[in-house]
């Protein structure tokens, strides 16, 4: 799988770069600057881009920007952005599209390799991965609007999980709960909260984090 | 509505359009022409103790007549304000009374403070000239409006009585044709006057300001005063601020990277030995290390939030609304960047605005409106909630010590059973010539 890696210190492009590599990426190029970044979305085409939201020469959203630039011009170009901190409002503005290949993590989930891996597969296979910290945000919100009040306490944890992006089998594996209890609470949130039930995983994602967001 | 402070009078200023302002405008005119007599009186008692001084007792006199011309003046200052925006500077206040009130030699002292005082003395310049300039100015469209009703409304039902030698204004009144030419002039008359008393108010304003406005230099000795202090809190704030910052890092961030130090260690002593003890506490590091840096990131946002550094004012406040559970729709008509102090003043005043909302207003959904108009960021926050908000609770006494340093003004208009409007104004240049568009948020 071909990778595009934009980040501007030296140490986290080298140690991203061998953990892509250990897990079978091909690092395409690994840029360290917006305008680079730009460029060789467009001309590469790679399977998934790694994204660092703060890069030069602005060292502000220069990557954000670079990324939805490039997602105009090639939609579901799947990116994986990454931040020292996250924003409800980046967030929003990555899943304005709404077609998902698209993740919102925090730079410290990369220290967790695996669960950072599993996020990169799923956005280069056209899922949507959010960080816990946008999602517990949003259910803080949810929770004193009253739009969650009628699920359970099993059942938020199973929603915030879904939101996150995990599949069923990771849900079940976080929770320490059976697939088949998952799939169960899953079919009791969406009732309750009257969301159209799709097989289809990243539709599931993304309707989760539309109801949320409402 | 808060004590009114300089520049921000003008937010309240009614356009005198209507009939019914142009009705309560003519009601002031009446009040200016009738309160000339307290000014005169209270002008005549000043002078009436000037004059029994050489006798002594007009040292008893003084200090309460010249505080009843004060009490007077202030009046027509409060008027000036409330009826056309005008600020007229107010003086100094006048010497206090002597402690004890019998001491004979502390009322020689304030006396001659009075005689001395700046203040004193414009008062009563302005008690000598008011009744026959700004009273004889406030008469005119009342006099416009009352001889317009004695030819509109009395004329077409005395003229049979009045017989010969009936004039009104320049027609001779004897038939029924002139009656009519005479309700004509006379609504012509009520029209003029009603047309006139606004402007003739915000003359009679700018009148009273030449002359009852604070000299020049007690404006810059208060001030000075003034800057002094907020730098005084300024310094105060920014040591807190840096106390908290080193007392968070040092508590926070330097604690848990000691940890983990001392957890790395343990964990290679144990590598050979048990190496799922090793594990285990590798693990430890890790959550420790992300629990370090969740410090680290909330002590940022506390100094300056990314996304404020990141994009400015107007998304950073777009940010905020997402994460209330209020409903919040926004406007942004901002020429792009300002100056990065301004916009963290006017984020954490926003912040604290909102919050105070989704606090106390009970009311599902807030307006944010956030312009650059004449010099000045300006923010309002309209919630349609319960009202009656405390306009000197602590949170709103910290956004005014934000503001102070630029001189902005925070105004809250919060009468019970709402709505709540706060409005904020700082004055400041933009600094960037790009345009961020307005938008709206679910």
């Amino acid at each position: 799988m071909r990778v595009v890696l934009a980040e501007d210190l030296f140490l986290l492009r080298d140690g991203l770069t061998r953990t892509l590599q250990e897990h079978g990426f091909e690092v395409i190029a690994a840029v360290d600057n917006g305008p680079a970044l730009l460029k060789t979305l467009l001309e590469e085409q790679p399977d998934v881009a790694v994204v660092d939201i703060r890069l030069p020469p602005t060292f502000t959203d220069e990557g954000l920007q670079a990324a939805l630039e490039a997602r105009r011009s090639r939609p579901a170009l799947p990116v994986l952005v990454l931040s020292q901190y996250v924003d409800q409002l980046y967030a929003h503005e990555l899943l304005a599209g709404g077609q998902g290949a698209i993740g919102y993590l925090l730079k410290d989930r990369i220290t967790h390799t695996t669960q950072f891996i599993d996020a990169v597969r799923t956005v280069a296979a056209g899922g949507t991965v959010m960080d816990p910290q946008v999602i517990a945000r949003l259910l803080v919100r949810s929770d004193a609007r009253g739009t969650t009040a009628q699920l359970t306490p099993r059942e938020l944890d199973v929603l915030a999980l879904m939101a996150e992006g995990r599949s069923n089998a990771a849900v079940a594996q976080t929770l320490f709960i059976s697939e088949s209890a998952v799939a169960k609470h899953t079919a009791a949130i969406f009732t309750k909260l009257r969301i159209e039930p799709s097989a289809d995983d990243n539709r599931r994602v993304l309707a989760v984090l539309a109801y949320l967001k409402r | 509505m808060t004590e009114p402070q300089v520049g921000m009078a003008q937010a309240d200023r009614r356009p005198g359009i209507s009939l019914r302002g142009a009705l309560a405008d003519i009601g002031r005119c009446q009040l200016l022409s009738l309160a000339a007599l307290a000014v005169f009186g209270a002008g005549t008692l000043v002078v009436g103790a000037l004059l029994l001084l050489p006798v002594g007792i007009g040292l008893l006199l003084l200090p309460p007549a010249a505080a009843a011309l004060r009490r007077t003046s202030d009046r027509y200052r409060g008027w000036a304000v409330r009826w056309t925006g005008t600020v007229i500077s107010p003086p100094q206040p006048l010497p206090p009374r002597p402690t004890p009130p019998e001491d004979t030699t502390g009322r020689h002292r304030q006396a001659r403070a009075l005689l001395g005082d700046d203040g004193f003395w414009h008062d009563l310049r302005w008690a000598w000239a008011e009744p026959w300039t700004g009273a004889l100015l406030a008469a005119v469209p009342l006099a416009l409006v009352e001889y317009g009703l004695f030819g509109a409304a009395v004329q077409p039902f005395t003229w049979r009585i009045l017989g010969d030698g009936n004039w009104y204004a320049f027609i001779l009144v004897d038939s029924t044709p002139t009656m009519l030419a005479a309700l004509l002039l006379g609504l012509g008359f009520i029209a003029a006057g009603l047309k006139a008393a606004p402007a003739t108010l915000r003359l009679h304003a700018r009148w009273s300001r030449r002359l009852l406005a604070a000299p020049h230099t007690t404006e810059l000795v208060r001030r000075i005063e003034h800057l002094a202090g907020s730098r005084a809190d300024i310094l105060d704030v920014q040591a807190a601020e840096l106390r908290r910052i080193e007392r968070d890092l040092h508590d926070g961030a330097q604690a848990r990277l000691v940890a983990m130090g001392m957890t790395l260690d343990e964990a290679t002593r144990l590598l050979d030995r048990d190496p799922p003890a090793a594990r285990a506490l590798l693990h430890e590091v890790r959550a420790t290390s992300q629990r370090a840096l969740q410090d680290l990131r909330e002590l940022v946002h506390g100094v300056l939030p990314p996304i404020l550094a990141d994009r400015g004012l107007g998304d950073a406040v777009r940010s905020l609304a997402l994460d209330s559970h209020l409903d919040v729709h926004i406007e942004v008509a901002l020429p792009g960047r300002l100056p990065a102090p301004v916009e963290s003043a006017g984020y954490f005043a926003v912040a604290e605005l909102l919050a105070n909302a989704a606090k106390h207003s009970g009311a599902p959904e807030v307006r944010i409106r956030l312009s650059h108009t004449a010099g000045a960021l300006r923010a309002t926050v309209t919630d349609e909630g319960r009202g009656g908000a405390d306009p000197d609770g602590s949170g709103l006494q910290g956004v005014r010590r934000r503001l102070d340093p630029f001189d902005g003004t925070l105004v809250l208009h919060s009468p019970p059973g709402g709505p709540t409007t706060a409005t904020l104004e700082i004055p400041c240049a933009s600094s960037s010539p790009k345009t961020s568009s307005s938008s709206g948020t679910d």
